[in-house]
């Protein structure tokens, strides 16, 4: 509008409104006028958005790389331990400091969190802390060798090594745990030992769970979106009730079905014994194992990737197959040469959304999963709330966000959040 | 779509294969959320069909569930029933309880989930709005992130702030996670919607609240409601959050499901997820009317 005031007047000030200003001015005036209407209307949830959300998440991953359990603790231990080159023990200084500071925490009751914390890094030592702190108070100079006479395993080097790397608030090693790697005691990166790596076969086991049930989604919604498109408007919009009708059921209920259907006492193990395909003593174990959670999460995602390739679907004008055939391509040759490629906008959005929804599941594969059905949500749970690992807990919550927030970009790029729709 | 007349063999039988399969699927669909129905009559404490049942022997049917809904809980449950029964039920009853509170946090959340988003949605509708992609991918995020890390981030948050263990940190946490939804059906209405209406109204001798009751809020009535109803079911279905945000007081509904699949595993659930099958019912029958209504308005009607 600007512009073409611009181009028409002659001069482009020389338009005037009945006021007396200038035309140009006058409607930047009202544009600025609209722009801070708009965004006033917007700006009470974006407030409460980012005071109640963004903000506390933003805290929470915060915490993957600052923990200042241990320096709280043995600050002044920190400070003087600095100067260590990490060749053999440190200096008397540096016990002496740490003997100070371990009367304190003692007394300040930060002890066990501080042992704790250097647990995660060295496994085995939150005894060692928390032990020698009962007798901390009694040791006397020099106290090197008094500290080791209490346990001998504070002439390991890798302790201190330890107690090096924890001299800073900030670290990485939360992020080094939850990619199985860790420091050595030299400070270098290494890999876990092969019994201690998780979590990269946890998050390869999310990505191939959600795959698998993108998968399923697509060859199960496929036809049945393909369907609905083509029948009359009556008709479908009768069956869409049967898709629509999981979509607004509560997740626990459909999970809680899916435990009646497939446990071994269930209602399909009843039917198979019945018609006599397995025998009473061989049910099969359907449940409680990755079956279950791809089984399960497939028909709970399923709405999601028919609701978006329906949309798609119904855009095709039917016409267009009619052209093939009369083109003398065969009915294969129609579908997969014209209808196919024109659905592929629907089975990328469908993907993705079923993608970014899978990969963060939580509910179900903790009711359904048993061992081999957890995903990295279930282990972040367990983080927070059994081994109240926070900083691992954020870290692995970090990484799952990344790889969310990249999808969720490719989704923006292919339909874009505005033309998002539900039922 | 009917078979055409010049099908030849192959393509007739696919045409009956295909509408088959469809129908297995639709079977896989929909039979989880109705198979609970009929079991949650069944007399024994199992999760699976008698042999009684099967033979329809009305011994093997009961409401005891149902009636174990109201009874899990009270104080004195073999108390006849009348209205000590009805008042203990009301006061101690643990589903009873979840319920109420399910229904209060669902219905707060609702209002003020669909009057935030609803203005937000009006702001963005406007093309004047500066920086709009990052807005509406702020305001969308809560259906974005996983909701373990929400809820995990919200735990700490509210822990520091002192809304652990209360109504007001859950009614928060859900209305965030409701928002979007409101967000996105009433944008989606509102770029349907005729804008010069407004300049119309204006140009009547209306004032802007006018404008904004009489001609507005009637068109994008319908998106405002749906959108409210999905706030609603999500914070009404939402479990993730308030396992970590809720204390024994404020249990909801689908949290004392989880404990009950967790720990003691009784057909109470599935006469409760019963009821929930019926809620959802009566909550889609009322989307599509108002989708049916909406697309009256704007001149879609079925063929």
């Amino acid at each position: 509008m600007v512009d073409a005031t611009i181009n028409n007047g002659n001069k482009s000030d020389g338009l005037l409104t009945d006021d007396g200003q200038s035309l140009k001015a006058k409607l930047a005036l009202a544009t600025r006028r609209n722009k801070t209407k708009a965004f006033l209307l917007v700006a009470p949830l974006l407030f409460f958005i980012v005071i109640t959300f963004v903000w506390p998440i933003g805290v929470m991953l915060y915490r993957s790389v600052n923990s200042p359990q241990f320096t709280n603790a043995f600050s002044s231990t920190a400070v003087v331990i600095k100067d260590w080159d990490g060749q053999g023990l440190p200096s008397e200084e540096v016990f002496t400091a740490f003997v100070a500071d371990m009367v304190q925490a003692r007394k300040d009751r930060t002890i066990g969190k501080a042992g704790t914390r250097i647990n995660y890094e060295l496994p085995g030592t939150r005894s060692l802390f928390t032990g020698t702190a009962r007798k901390a108070k009694k040791l006397e100079a020099p106290f090197k060798e008094s500290l080791i006479a209490v346990n001998e395993k504070w002439a390991n080097p890798e302790i201190w090594a330890a107690v090096k790397r924890l001299s800073s608030r900030y670290t990485l090693s939360f992020y080094l745990a939850s990619l199985d790697l860790k420091y050595d005691k030299s400070g270098e990166i290494v890999t876990q030992p092969e019994d201690r790596q998780i979590y990269v076969t946890l998050f390869l086991r999310t990505f191939w769970i959600s795959g698998l049930v993108m998968l399923f989604t697509i060859l199960l919604g496929y036809p049945v979106a393909y369907l609905l498109s083509v029948l009359p408007l009556r008709t479908s919009n009768l069956l869409m009730i049967m898709v629509l009708l999981p979509f607004w059921t509560s997740l626990l209920v459909r999970t809680t079905a899916w435990i009646a259907l497939l446990q071994r006492e269930g209602i399909i193990n009843d039917v198979l014994v019945f018609i006599g395909v397995i025998s009473d003593e061989n049910r099969i174990q359907m449940i409680y194992n990755q079956a279950g959670t791809i089984i399960a999460m497939t028909h709970i995602l399923l709405p999601f990737m028919v609701l978006p390739l329906f949309s798609v679907m119904k855009t095709i004008p039917p016409s267009y197959m009619r052209a093939a055939r009369s083109l003398g391509a065969t009915q294969f040759t129609a579908y997969t040469r014209v209808y196919m490629p024109l659905t592929l906008p629907g089975i990328g959005a469908g993907s993705v959304l079923v993608f970014i929804l899978s990969v963060g599941y939580y509910i179900t594969p903790a009711l359904v999963g048993g061992r081999t059905g957890t995903l990295i949500s279930n282990v972040i749970a367990g983080h927070m709330q059994q081994s109240l690992n926070w900083g691992l807990a954020a870290a692995l919550g970090a990484l799952l966000l990344a790889s969310v927030l990249v999808l969720y970009w490719f989704y923006n790029k292919i339909v874009g959040v505005d033309n998002m729709k539900f039922g | 779509m009917a078979l055409p007349p010049y099908a030849g063999p192959g393509e007739t039988l696919w045409y009956y294969s295909f509408r088959f399969i469809c129908g297995a699927i639709f079977l896989f669909l929909i039979l989880p959320v109705v198979i609970v129905v009929p079991l949650s009559f069944n007399v024994e404490p199992y999760f699976t069909f008698t042999s009684g049942m099967l033979s329809f022997d009305p011994e093997a049917f009961s409401l005891r569930w149902y009636l174990d809904i109201f009874q899990n809980g009270m104080a004195d449950p073999s108390q006849t029933f009348g209205w000590n029964w009805i008042v203990d039920s009301w006061n101690n009853a643990q589903w009873v309880h979840s319920t109420k509170n399910s229904f209060f946090i669902a219905i707060i959340v609702t209002i003020l989930a669909t009057s935030l988003g609803t203005l937000a949605a009006l702001g963005l509708s406007q093309s004047d709005l500066p920086y709009r992609g990052a807005i509406m991918g702020i305001l969308i995020s809560p259906m974005i992130v996983p909701l373990i890390i929400t809820a995990a981030g919200m735990y700490f948050f509210y822990s520091d702030v002192g809304l652990a263990q209360t109504y007001t940190g859950i009614i928060l946490a859900h209305t965030a996670l409701g928002t979007p939804f409101v967000v996105i059906t009433v944008t989606a209405t509102m770029i349907s919607f005729d804008r010069s209406l407004i300049r119309a109204g204006a140009n009547l001798g209306a004032p802007p609240p006018t404008v904004f009751f009489k001609v507005i809020m009637p068109l994008i009535l319908p998106g405002v409601i749906s959108g409210g109803l999905f706030a609603f079911i999500t914070s009404f279905d939402e479990v993730v959050a308030v396992l970590f945000l809720s204390g024994f007081e404020q249990r909801t509904i689908p949290r004392q499901m989880w404990s009950g699949i967790r720990e003691q595993i009784s057909p109470t659930i599935l006469a409760v997820a019963t009821i929930l099958v019926f809620i959802s019912i009566c909550l889609l029958t009322f989307v599509e009317i108002l989708r049916r209504r909406s697309e009256k308005l704007r001149g879609i009607t079925p063929a």
